[in-house]
């Protein structure tokens, strides 16, 4: 098999199935949703600051979509504990693609690039730069 | 005769005339392109009128006095009368080109609804349009007061006549009604509509974007006050659409944009319009997409628009009948009784995954909620995958489909 088939590889499809982190968190410091208009794809992220205000404590997050999105939004969860907001706003999209590991189809990207995205989004909005409502891949 | 009843294509020698279908893609794989109701591909005999155009006579068709314009002129409007026969219109005073069915939709929103519509008014839809006229008369309701309803679709994908028959009232002004749909391939009862609207004084517009590629139209026949379609879903170029309209509306409606081209007689003060239907179109119009789309008729036509709905309702109720699995849930109405349009899911597999994995089996399709969001939401899914079949497709590549979504059940299962 060829190209596309192989961002399919175990560890994205376990991922798909067992999302890690899946699920709210009881009172988390900020929580946002975005979407990915060209699949459909939805992801909502709940975020736990550690008492500095600036390191991610816990996450969680649900959602609906692509293996991809999803995937990609379980991996990433497992990353960010730890992270700093700044750390968090560096992050570009080839980080997002080294994580998952996989090439990446040019007409995916945009959904491997959501949870990375709402994650931002939501850290800018509770620092009070942005004032977005919903992120979306099309921006 | 009944479309069931045809002499089958000749398949092989219709797929001679698109070289595109000999090409491969993903890795050396046969192109097996199923995304026909997105945009269909484009024959020989169509590029070489675009060429041929473009090499020998391109020119304005402002009624120059060379002979260029003058051969563009009168190929250009030959072109209307082509299509609007094609369609059973009388005359090109009824067939007005523009850039697309989306085009087509906002131009009677435009000329027509936002001047005759206000508050108390309503527009009838069906839950299956497609975007192009649902958010089209979205806007139109907000900026005049007027309401939407919709006609609901039910289980099995068919319209539910009984509730239009009562959302349909004296307050309706306009209904409005895909032919085929895009998403469940539901063939919609449009005469009956016809007659509802009418019976309440209301304007009866078909969206014909997957029906007029696939099967005999006549909107004489079926009494449609607007019908619209697209060029490049019918062999076309892109960049050409139609709207239909019966003489006596489009001759009372304002025109929608102002300039070239569209008028008679222009002072400083006031000006009048050209006769239709040029009222509507206005600036350098489309004249080697509409020269162009007359050839891709006259090809439709050849081949005979009773065998290509055979062919497609064969390959359809085949497609059908392979999909279907306890895992696999189609949408709309059964095999035998759809246009030519299979959208499905299967249990556990994303459409863009799926549709990532059917790529690297060659095999074109579409996956997402195909312009109708609104339909998907009430549906409950997020998106679907859609093959759809037009005259050159053959029951191989339908196996194909199937292998390709066997492959998907593999990695996913
Ligand atoms: C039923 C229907 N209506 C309208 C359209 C819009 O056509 P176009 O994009 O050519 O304006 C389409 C095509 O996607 C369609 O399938």
């Amino acid at each position: 098999m060829s190209m596309g088939s192989d961002m399919y590889r175990q560890q994205i499809l376990d991922h798909y199935r067992n999302p890690r982190n899946h699920g709210e968190l009881g009172d988390p410091t900020f929580s946002h949703e975005g979407y990915n208009p060209s699949c459909g794809d939805e992801l909502e992220f709940d975020v736990v600051l550690e008492d500095d205000g600036e390191t991610i404590e816990r996450v969680a997050f649900r959602g609906e979509g692509c293996a991809i999105s999803q995937a990609s939004a379980s991996m990433l969860s497992q990353e960010l504990p730890g992270m700093t907001l700044d750390e968090v706003a560096d992050l570009d999209r080839d980080d997002v693609l080294e994580l998952l590991g996989v090439e990446v189809t040019p007409m995916r990207i945009k959904c491997a690039v959501l949870a990375e995205k709402v994650v931002q989004d939501g850290a800018r909005i509770y620092e009070g730069e942005a004032d977005v409502d919903q992120t979306t891949t099309e921006d | 005769m009944k479309a069931s009843e045809q002499a089958p294509l000749d398949v092989e020698a219709i797929r001679e005339d698109f070289p595109i279908l000999e090409r491969e893609v993903a890795d050396g794989k046969g192109l097996v392109y199923l995304d026909n109701a997105a945009t269909a591909q484009t024959p020989d005999q169509v590029v070489d009128v675009i060429a041929d155009y473009y090499r020998t006579y391109n020119a304005n068709v402002h009624r120059g006095i060379h002979q260029l314009s003058q051969e563009a002129s009168v190929a250009y409007e030959d072109a209307h009368d082509r299509v609007a026969e094609f369609v059973g219109a009388d005359g090109r005073e009824e067939m007005v080109f523009t850039k697309n069915t989306t085009e087509s939709e906002n131009l009677v929103a435009g000329a027509w609804g936002l001047n005759e519509l206000g508050p108390g008014d309503e527009v009838v839809l069906t839950e299956m349009e497609h975007h192009a006229s649902l958010v089209t008369w979205q806007q139109v309701a907000k900026r005049t007061g007027a309401e939407v309803k919709y006609i609901p679709v039910d289980e099995d994908g068919y319209l539910d006549m009984d509730a239009a028959a009562e959302l349909i009232t004296d307050d309706t002004q306009l209904v409005n009604a895909v032919h085929v749909s895009n998403t469940l391939g539901t063939v919609n009862p449009v005469a009956d509509l016809a007659d509802l609207a009418h019976d309440h004084d209301a304007l009866f517009f078909v969206d014909g974007a997957q029906a007029a590629p696939t099967r005999p139209v006549d909107v004489e026949a079926m009494d449609a006050d607007f019908y619209a379609f697209s060029g490049h879903k019918m062999l076309g170029p892109t960049g050409i659409g139609c709207l239909y309209g019966k003489r006596h509306l489009l001759e009372e409606m304002e025109p929608h944009l102002y300039g070239g081209m569209m008028i008679n007689r222009v002072t400083f003060e006031e000006s009048t319009w050209a006769d239709l239907p040029w009222k509507y179109e206005a600036g350098t119009p489309v004249i080697a997409q509409g020269i162009a789309l007359a050839a891709a008729v006259d090809y439709l036509d050849d081949v005979g628009m009773e065998r290509i709905q055979a062919h497609e309702e064969h390959l359809t109720e085949y497609a059908y009948e392979q999909l279907d699995a306890d895992d696999v849930d189609i949408l709309g109405p059964p095999g035998d009784d759809r246009g030519a349009v299979v959208s499905f899911n299967v249990d556990g597999i994303h459409a863009h995954d799926l549709s990532t994995i059917l790529n690297d089996h060659g095999v074109a399709i579409r996956a997402g909620d195909h312009c109708t969001q609104p339909l998907h939401q009430k549906l409950g899914i997020p998106a679907s995958t859609r093959a759809s079949f037009y005259l050159y497709n053959t029951k191989e590549e339908v196996d194909a489909l199937v292998e390709g979504v066997e492959a998907a059940r593999e990695i996913f299962h």
